[in-house]
């Protein structure tokens, strides 16, 4: 088993700060693949389409037929560890700091032999199951995890630097009005969070749940408005440098396209989608990456909630679907910025929601609660992307396999 | 001497005083409130443009943006749907002279402090009149009710039935309407109706009554309590908006010393 | 697979090995330069005279061998690059062995060195290839100790090694090293100090791994009457082998190439390995000697460590090995690793080879092993090498 992670004391204020450091990021374009695949959490190698060849590393050709036509495929993770080593010394910074480093060999049940990072759980010889994750770098990195759960597993230190888990973390949901604010709240209490700040626009203004809310042990609420610059400046200002986890899940909607529509409404998306990001972004991110290597309670994620009409437009919801395309294509620059930190970027992708602005899509939708699970799943993979509910799923799926067929779907022509 | 040259005399020697009516424009300050579905009112916002700095390294500015109601503001008879064919309804219509002149004051804070849904009645108006003489024509009616030193949401005073705060009932409007032809109404609250406003017949008989005969509104006033029952004058000048309904500005009253 | 043709006529000469300094502010250009001019003028040569030229070198960039001919000067007709490592020896060796034969060059000069500035060690391993970059470097292999610890654990697991068993074969470099005043370490080194090393990456520690540094080798290839007319001392060069990505299907490297070819090797060799007076592995990690020891038939898989616990690897002992001190002790200077053990096997051989001399040494083998791409070495070679008269 692995010890289990205490809640750290306080930081000695007189310990400068560890500067962020990353595991080696260069990668070949063919092994981006596995990138993309842990990005979602997947084990997928690539298996040559004409012989069924599974190879690793990625390339571009079968090392058995020399087909160039190699998908890659979510891929049977079980296998062997042959044999393992502590590394401790590295001429990288990253692992430098975090040395001794377990790393091993494992023989895969469907071929190749892998060098894997190595869960502490792990026996040399036994039978292991391989996962794909991102690492701080947020590259794709593969590491070996017994095959049955052990108490405290997510508490081993390497497989903590491949997630972005909640346990003893302090997180700001920036949003209290939304539904999905108790549920995210009470979901990462349950995941061992140690605090949640909680943003409240327009104090002057009531709304049902509220003291509920306040109630809730550890939870505290926080004047924030993510569509005032002076705002979000002044909470960034106060607790920009504890805020390990930031979950932007502020959200204005109103149903109706762009003929018709109104302008009013339809900046207000901006406002908030689009501009709200911006604006934490800019106010919470320098201070974020800066503290990616701050120990056991590091900045380590960003999550946005967005709709999953942000890939190809829902007409029915036309401004909307517009402002979460911006604040898509926003959250991937964003990416890039706190890269340097080692911090992860999780975009939860809902499909519609079970709310007033909803009233009129048929069902499935999805609840608050659903976000909130799909949110401390991503945080506790490490991933990239998390679609939440049915239709979300089922958007991905057509959108991945012909965008274009799947707007002229959802803009009208489908049976 | 002539009138001007006495009154800068008087101002600067202290003998008239100028009293500032107006909340800071501030993102925090509440505005109406309507139904969701509803157009919102836009909240103030500032951003930076630069600030001696590399976006421009002598000077500092910002872009301001709002709704034409936000803050302490004026109401053209063009806002309401009764005042839509009103000439010279729009705020870049209205001539300047209406943006200056007398003002009565109708105290009505004990009333408010006692009940938040507190009604001006014609009753209020008359007694008001028995102590300080009819309101003249054109005039400024003020309802004071200390209601701006509320803040947040006391100020907007939700709940799930609605707002509550003073205002005047359909009769009181019509009286000081029709029958005292006033330049119009001002209140401390966020409209000039009260906050259950939409109950009366006609709802919102403030906005109703008053902008139907081309008299002005004045919202979010404060320090009204500084004002004499009668003999101030008020200066309330909208920014001339094309096509404007109303617009945030500062509203300035002038006091005789002697007589606040 | 056909017969070959043997090297008959095609002789060694003029070894050249630049001293070695740990670090240097010096270029690639520069080691390189020394080791041809060195090897120039252990031959009593004009660069004039040479006109094939063979390079191996890691820390060239931007250039290649075509950029140094101009930077050197030279305009050689024949000309060769070696990008294998540690098997860079050998195989430029077989190489312009061949060139000679057949005439397409007459004297051919073989060097190879790197330079190794504070940084170039790091650089170098940033950029070693493409499988390593995608799928070593970011589990922490900052270059190839972790993977010759999985390799050695296995090893350890699978044959019954103990560290003291590879501790021996360090122990007797170093003191075949304190022989050889060009080696970077000169401190005597007990099994016990050995033992107690800082640890680097399970099993392996310390004085398991090469010192990188700065330096260069060199020889030159040309026919016997050439060698004969100039008066140069020369070795014969009896067999080669060469192999490349050998047993790939193979779940971890317990074995290299010369398990493929060593039979061959003895046979053209017409040679057997209790025939050899010394023998130089490629000793990156002492694992690796032992497995060279096995693939190239002086014992069977898995009986190394038994093999070597009753032998004396020193210059005076029974199997002399590494006999300049290896790169475990005499350094590893880039490119110039692939070729230490042919330079020190070939003044073995004629006669040249000073303090570490072995007494009547006439045969050598030599053995290469390079490129860790991603999990193992890809490249090995080995060659046999006979003394002949002045």
């Amino acid at each position: 088993m692995s010890d289990p992670l205490s809640r750290p004391s306080k930081k000695n204020p007189q310990t400068p700060l560890r500067v962020p450091a990353l595991p080696p990021e260069a990668r070949s374009r063919a092994a981006m693949g596995l990138t993309a695949a842990a990005a979602e959490g997947r084990f997928a190698l690539q298996h040559c389409a004409e012989c069924g060849a599974v190879q690793y590393p990625p390339r571009d050709a079968c090392h058995a037929c020399l087909s160039v036509d190699l998908p890659w495929r979510d891929t049977d993770p079980a296998g062997t560890l042959l044999a393992d080593t502590f590394v401790r010394a590295s001429p990288n910074l990253y692992f430098r700091d975090r040395v001794p480093w377990r790393t091993g060999t494992v023989r895969l049940d469907a071929g190749p032999s892998i060098v894997v990072h190595v869960h502490g759980d792990c026996e040399r010889g036994a039978r292991v199951r391989v996962i794909s994750r991102l690492d701080r770098a947020g590259q794709g990195v593969l590491m070996a995890l017994p095959m049955e759960e052990t108490p405290n597993m997510a508490d081993d230190p390497q497989l903590r630097e491949l997630t972005a888990d909640p346990k003893h973390r302090r997180i700001l949901i920036t949003d209290a009005r939304q539904d999905t604010a108790p549920a995210l709240a009470r979901a990462l209490l349950a995941a061992g969070a140690a605090e949640i700040m909680v943003g409240e626009a327009e104090g002057w203004r009531p709304w049902p749940g509220r003291e509920r809310l306040a109630a809730m042990e550890g939870v505290s609420l926080l004047p924030l408005d993510v569509t005032d610059t002076a705002s979000v400046e002044t909470l960034a200002g106060e607790i920009g440098g504890k805020t390990d986890i930031l979950i932007n899940n502020a959200r204005f909607v109103r149903p109706g396209g762009l003929l018709g529509g109104d302008p009013g409404f339809a900046r207000q998306e901006m406002e908030v989608a689009y501009f709200g990001l911006m604006r934490l972004a800019q106010a919470f991110g320098p201070a974020m990456r800066g503290r990616g290597s701050d120990g056991v309670r590091s900045a380590v994620a960003w999550v946005n909630i967005l709709s999953a009409h942000a890939l190809s437009n829902d007409p029915a919801y036309g401004t909307f679907s517009a402002a979460n395309a911006a604040a898509l294509s926003l959250s991937q620059t964003l990416r890039a910025d706190l890269r340097p930190g080692g911090l992860r970027v999780l975009n939860v992708f809902a499909g519609p929601t079970e709310d007033d602005w909803h009233q009129a899509v048929p069902p499935p939708k999805v609840t608050g609660g659903a976000i909130a699970r799909s949110v401390v799943e991503g945080l506790r993979d490490g991933l990239e992307e998390v679609f939440c509910g049915d239709v979300a799923r089922d958007l991905r799926d057509r959108w991945r396999q012909a965008p274009k067929v799947l707007e002229r779907e959802l803009t009208g022509g489908a049976p | 001497m002539s009138v001007l040259q006495d009154l800068a005399l008087a101002l600067s020697g202290g003998d008239v005083e100028v009293v500032d009516l107006t909340h800071t424009l501030d993102p925090d300050f509440p505005v109406i409130v309507l139904p969701p579905e509803f157009g919102q009112c836009a909240r103030f916002r500032m951003e930076e443009v630069s600030a001696y700095d590399h976006r421009g390294p002598s000077w500092k500015w910002h872009d301001i943006s709002m709704s034409e109601h936000t803050g302490t503001h004026f109401d053209a008879p063009s806002h309401w749907i009764s005042g839509r064919n009103v000439p010279h309804g729009s705020v870049d219509e209205i001539p300047p002279s209406a943006f200056v002149g007398p003002v009565c004051v109708i105290d009505c804070s004990e009333g408010a402090a006692r009940d938040e849904d507190y009604e001006l009645t014609p009753e209020v108006i008359e007694a008001w009149e028995a102590a300080h003489g009819r309101i003249p024509e054109d005039a400024w009616v003020l309802m004071r009710t200390d209601w701006s030193k509320r803040t947040g949401a006391a100020y907007i005073n939700l709940r799930e039935d609605g707002a509550h705060s003073p205002g005047p009932t359909p009769a009181a409007i019509r009286l000081l309407v029709e029958e005292r032809n006033i330049r119009g109404f001002g209140t401390e609250t966020v409209g000039t109706d009260a906050g259950q406003g939409s109950h009366y017949d006609p709802p919102f008989p403030a906005h109703h009554t008053l902008h139907g005969a081309g008299k002005y509104g004045l919202q979010c006033l404060k320090g009204l309590d500084r004002l004499p029952p009668t003999g101030a004058v008020l200066m309330a000048a909208p920014l001339k908006i094309r096509n404007g309904t109303g617009s945030p500005l500062r509203v300035l009253a002038l006091i005789e010393k002697d007589r606040a | 697979m056909s017969r070959r043709q043997p090297y008959d006529g095609v002789v060694l000469a003029a070894p050249c090995s630049v001293p070695y300094v740990r670090y240097s502010t010096e270029t690639a250009h520069h080691w390189l330069a020394r080791a041809l001019k060195g090897t120039l003028d252990a031959g009593g040569l004009a660069k004039e005279e040479i006109d094939g030229f063979s390079v191996a070198s890691f820390t060239l960039f931007p250039d290649t061998p075509v950029g140094l001919t101009q930077h050197f000067g030279l305009t050689p007709r024949w000309l060769d690059s070696i990008p294998m490592g540690g098997a860079s020896g050998v195989v430029a060796l077989r190489r312009a062995a061949r060139a000679v034969q057949a005439g397409d060059a007459d004297i051919v000069a073989c060097i190879a060195g790197d330079t190794n500035q504070i940084d170039s060690f790091r650089k170098l391993l940033s950029s070693f290839s493409r499988f390593a970059m995608d799928a070593a470097y970011p589990y922490g292999y900052g270059g190839p100790n972790a993977m010759f610890a999985l390799l050695t654990d296995r090893y350890m697991q699978d044959y019954g090694a103990t560290r003291e068993d590879f501790g021996r074969i360090c122990v007797a470099q170093r003191q075949n090293a304190l022989r050889y005043p060009q080696a970077i370490m000169q401190k005597p080194l007990s099994l016990e100090e050995y033992l107690a090393a800082r640890p680097i990456a399970d099993p392996i520690a310390l004085f398991d791994c090469v010192m990188p540094c700065a330096g260069a080798e060199g020889l030159l290839v040309m026919r016997q009457e050439e060698a004969e007319r100039r008066g140069l001392p020369h070795a014969h060069l009896a067999a080669t082998i060469e192999r490349h990505n050998a047993f790939p299907d193979d779940p971890m490297q317990l074995r290299g190439g010369w398990a493929m070819d060593a039979g061959e090797l003895w046979e053209m060799a017409g040679a057997a390995p209790e025939d050899m007076d010394l023998v130089q592995t490629y000793d990156d990690y002492p694992v690796i000697s032992m497995m060279q020891f096995e693939d190239l038939g002086f014992c069977a898989k898995g009986e190394a460590p038994a093999f070597l616990r009753g032998r004396d690897l020193t210059v005076t002992g029974d199997l002399p090995h590494n006999t300049s001190g290896g790169q475990l002790s005499a350094g590893q200077a880039g490119a110039a690793g692939g070729f230490i053990g042919l330079v020190e096997a070939l003044r073995q051989v004629t006669g040249q080879a000073g303090p570490t001399q072995v007494p009547g040494a006439r045969r050598a083998l030599v053995s290469g092993f390079g490129m860790i791409n991603y999990d193992r070495g890809l490249c090995s070679g080995a060659a046999v090498l006979g003394g002949g008269a002045a």
